[in-house]
């Protein structure tokens, strides 16, 4: 039994307590955006925001999560896919497959919270999620255009 | 041509996961016919066209979309043929059971081999000109003119001399009852006409991969469904021999534990976490057969006999190579390797089926919708006419999900096993790579002989690896022959052309099979023989004193397009010209899949042999070219797939098993190492080429070149994370 503050809303699961938080996000809570990509933190497909930061859910423990924690999935992002990195992502045509795009744009949202304005340097460092289709290259120019976008919001 | 398709059954697997407490309503898109029952005002005018009161128009895809833009660019070349308005266009998946009830209408629905577009384009083409025919037909006859002295564009049909109005969606009724033309008689655009198609274009099947709101196979939910967690022997060709069910019987959620064939054990649960927890506390007996003796070394060892074996064939033998090295000025020989390689698409495979009495239905990602089909059916006991695949847009493919379809069979022995309840079998990631249909494992034996001028007088090219015909598509092995391993290396032109003119030219295969699993991995062969081929050029090059472009394109007066695209890339990189100090280049062309790849590398090599890839040129001639954003998203795509490849890319083998089972040790390029890619397009518009992987072939070879001029030592293995460059 837990109680998790999820994209703004309370719910209660019931699963043992060493339950990954990706798979109570998706299989308790059904919130399926956020994705299985290796299950050893690797590759970042299962990326959420705890507390504004950017977590690899399939390693953190349901037990971990303490009351108060607010936990952000992708759908949480935004309404209308209106963040700055989701236009971005829309502008540049980021995603092929998609199936680590939720992730990657998690990612890049906090990374822009934390750093409004970040260097090529600091996308290399904040970006190490793993894509096989390598959009790699468009992620770091919408990345560059979502700070953009920032400023001039 | 006119088909009428109607399923009700499929309305009752309409998913509503707000119960779940997700607060979303998701309907998973089941294809065809679901606009015509969504909305009575939905009306197909034939195969591949559906026009809906509201003027939009509905582009029935029948091949697979993984990320490659082929959805995108059918509906183009379908839009550009039916004059519709662009930003009213839908797609729809067409899923294989609805094929074959209607006659394989759809045609072809297997997307491999760069295939997607190139050869469905002339039908989908015709398909969305006969529907504009016909649509212009029914307003002729309303209005009672000639339909030639109607105009359409964007959908509104105009006659001119009366100032009359009408658009697709109010005469959509009509036109369905009309006689289609014979598509044989239809007159298609010059592509020099194109308004849709040949536009850099957005994505159509973008929006929802930025929400999470996009459902894959991994993410489908029915009814009651259950979850399944599989291990299968971990020694390929291993049997299982025992497991102990009571140790995990009384877990939470565990509804049964199911041998699978032979070879796999499943969990099946009421979460995928709790069937995966069981299957982790099962103690699994296995009998690992005599496989269990083999290692990287032992299989290295075979292929290295297959360097100078007698039972090798000659694809190309022309003059007499092994004379002319033997006779030349002066001789270069080197021994090239390259490893098993996994896919690891990023969702691993996966498969929900479920079986009602004598009907079976899986949802599942598939580049090969009719092999599923035919794995699900002959696994389930079942004609085919009692099969439904629905397809669901792929987490990746490159191969790895084509006609062997092994999780879908697995999916439904599950199933089987649990009569009218839907069963979700996912696959670790650990399963994945321990279980993967790998890029074939090969060695390469390269000779050549050069004559006081430095001019090539005689190559010898001896492939010895893996098949993977031999596998998957031993019909296609004919007298012994196995021509595909050479793909790159063919004399006939049009599909993978080898593009020199030597003298005496010998190119030769010996099959040297392992107990590993292989099959299709992005470029397939080109990107073995690229590295063998385009290398070794490289070391003859630099043996004859000669600049790596010249010496190439000495070779190359009879082969054109391999020469329009070398020259483009080398003119984009500026070949020739100073570079930062430390930097330094490597060329490399080649072809597969119908089209013609060259690419630049910039690299540097630091004193303690640490490799960076600066910047990539990439340059591609695939003939048309339907979207060229995402010809380029293709493209870049192929430089971190083949650099991933490159740079740590191996799978290797330890008593019979595969030792790389996840990102940690299997280790995937990251965005911080991808370099800067330009892409050059140079297409010619005389052909249709491929597009998803002819590019990848030369990203390793123009870096491996690379840093043969940034160390002055050849690279002659792969992967470069087990080489010492300085």
């Amino acid at each position: 039994m837990a109680k998790l503050n999820i994209n703004g809303r309370t719910r209660d699961v019931q699963v043992e307590p060493g339950t990954p938080l990706l798979w109570v996000i998706r299989e308790q809570v059904g919130l399926t955006g956020t994705k299985y990509g290796c299950g050893v933190a690797q590759c970042g497909a299962c990326s959420v925001h705890l507390n504004g930061a950017v977590v690899r859910s399939c390693s953190v423990p349901v037990s971990a999560i303490k009351p108060g924690d607010k936990i952000v999935t992708i759908e949480g992002l935004s309404r209308n896919s209106s963040h700055p990195v989701q236009k971005a992502w829309a502008a540049i045509d980021v995603p092929q497959c998609g199936y680590c795009q939720s992730g990657q744009i998690m990612a890049a949202a906090a990374l822009l919270a934390k750093k409004p304005n970040p260097t090529d340097a600091d996308i290399d460092e904040a970006m190490t999620n793993i894509c096989r289709c390598g959009t790699y290259q468009r992620i770091r120019t919408a990345v560059h255009m979502a700070a953009d976008m920032n400023k001039k919001a | 041509m006119k088909t009428t398709i109607a399923n009700p059954s499929r309305r009752k697997f309409i998913v509503n996961s707000a119960a779940a407490g997700g607060g979303l309503a998701l309907g998973i898109p089941f294809g065809v016919a679901e606009a015509a029952t969504q909305s009575t005002a939905a009306t197909e005018i034939n195969a591949w066209v559906v026009v809906k009161a509201d003027d939009t128009c509905v582009v029935r895809i029948a091949r697979s979309e993984m990320g490659q833009g082929t959805l995108t660019g059918l509906a183009q070349l379908v839009a550009e043929e039916l004059e519709c308005d662009w930003k009213k266009i839908a797609t729809e998946h067409v899923n294989p059971g609805q094929n074959l009830a209607h006659k394989r209408i759809w045609g072809e629905m297997a997307t491999g081999g760069s295939r997607g577009i190139r050869t469905s384009q002339d039908y989908v083409r015709r398909g969305g000109a006969a529907a504009r025919l016909m649509l212009v037909q029914a307003a002729a006859d309303q209005w009672k003119v000639p339909a030639s002295e109607l105009t359409v564009s964007d959908g509104v049909i105009t006659h001119a001399a009366s100032g009359r109005k009408t658009s697709y969606g109010k005469v959509a009724a009509a036109a369905a009852k009309l006689t289609p033309p014979d598509p044989k008689t239809i007159k298609l655009k010059d592509p020099k006409e194109w308004k849709i198609a040949g536009k850099p274009l957005k994505r159509l099947d973008t929006a929802d991969k930025l929400n999470g709101s996009k459902i894959y196979a991994i993410d489908v939910k029915l009814p009651g469904m259950l979850l399944a967690a599989i291990k299968k022997s971990p020694v390929h060709g291993g049997k299982l021999s025992s497991y102990d069910e009571a140790k995990v019987a009384g877990m939470p959620g565990v509804k049964g534990v199911v041998k699978v064939h032979d070879n796999a054990v499943a969990v099946v649960a009421d979460s995928w976490w709790r069937a995966k927890t069981a299957l982790d506390a099962l103690t699994i007996a296995w009998d690992e057969g005599t496989n269990g003796a083999q290692s990287s070394a032992t299989i290295a060892e075979r292929l290295k006999e297959g360097l100078t074996a007698d039972d090798a064939f000659a694809d190309t033998n022309n003059g007499d190579a092994l004379k002319a090295i033997a006779g030349a000025a002066k001789k270069v020989e080197a021994v090239y390797s390259t490893p098993f390689l996994a896919h690891a698409t990023m969702e691993p495979m996966n498969c929900t089926a479920v079986i009602k009495g004598d009907k079976v239905e899986v949802w599942t990602a598939t580049q090969s919708a009719e092999g599923s089909l035919a794995a699900a059916c002959e696994e389930a006991g079942v004609p085919l006419a009692n099969g439904e695949v629905h397809k669901l847009d792929l987490g990746g493919g490159f191969g790895r999900r084509g006609g062997t379809q092994d999780y879908t069979r697995q999916a439904v022995a599950i199933a089987k096993q649990f009569p009218g309840t839907p069963v979700k079998l996912i696959w670790s990631r650990e399963e994945d790579q321990a279980h993967d249909f790998y890029r074939p494992i090969s060695q390469c034996k390269m000779s050549a002989g050069l004559d006081d001028s430095g001019k090539l007088v005689g190559m010898h090219i001896r492939v010895s690896g893996q098949s993977i015909n031999a596998l998957l598509n031993p019909g296609a092995i004919k007298e012994g022959k196995d021509t595909r391993q050479l793909q790159g290396m063919w004399k006939e032109p049009g599909d993978a052309q080898f593009g020199y003119s030597v003298p005496n030219l010998r190119i030769e295969y010996a099959m040297r099979n392992s107990h590993m699993q292989v099959g299709p991995w992005r470029g397939v062969n080109t990107n073995q023989n690229g590295v063998y081929v385009e290398c070794f050029v490289e070391e003859c090059a630099r043996a004859a004193g000669a600049d790596s472009l010249e010496f190439r394109r000495a070779m190359m007066q009879a082969y054109p397009k391999h020469l329009g695209v070398l020259n483009a890339v080398a003119e984009k990189a500026s070949w020739g010209k100073p570079l930062p100090a430390g930097v330094h280049r490597g060329i490399a062309q080649f072809m597969g899949y119908g089209s013609y790849s060259a690419a630049v590398a910039e690299v540097s090599v630091s004193p303690e042999g640490k490799l960076k890839v600066h910047r990539m040129v990439l340059g591609c001639n695939c003939g048309h070219v339907v979207n060229p954003d995402q010809v380029a998203a293709q493209v870049e795509g192929s430089v971190a797939y083949g650099l991933s490849a490159a740079l740590y890319g191996e799978m290797s083998v330890e008593r019979g098993r595969m030792v790389e089972l996840n990102f940690d040790k299997y280790q995937i390029l990251r965005l911080a190492e991808m370099p800067k890619i330009e892409t050059v397009l140079v297409p010619t518009y005389d052909f249709w080429g491929g597009v998803g992987e002819p590019t990848i072939c030369v990203v390793a070879p123009a870096v491996m070149n690379a840093i043969f001029a940034a160390t002055g030592k050849p690279v002659r293995s792969l992967p470069l994370k087990n080489v010492r460059l300085v």
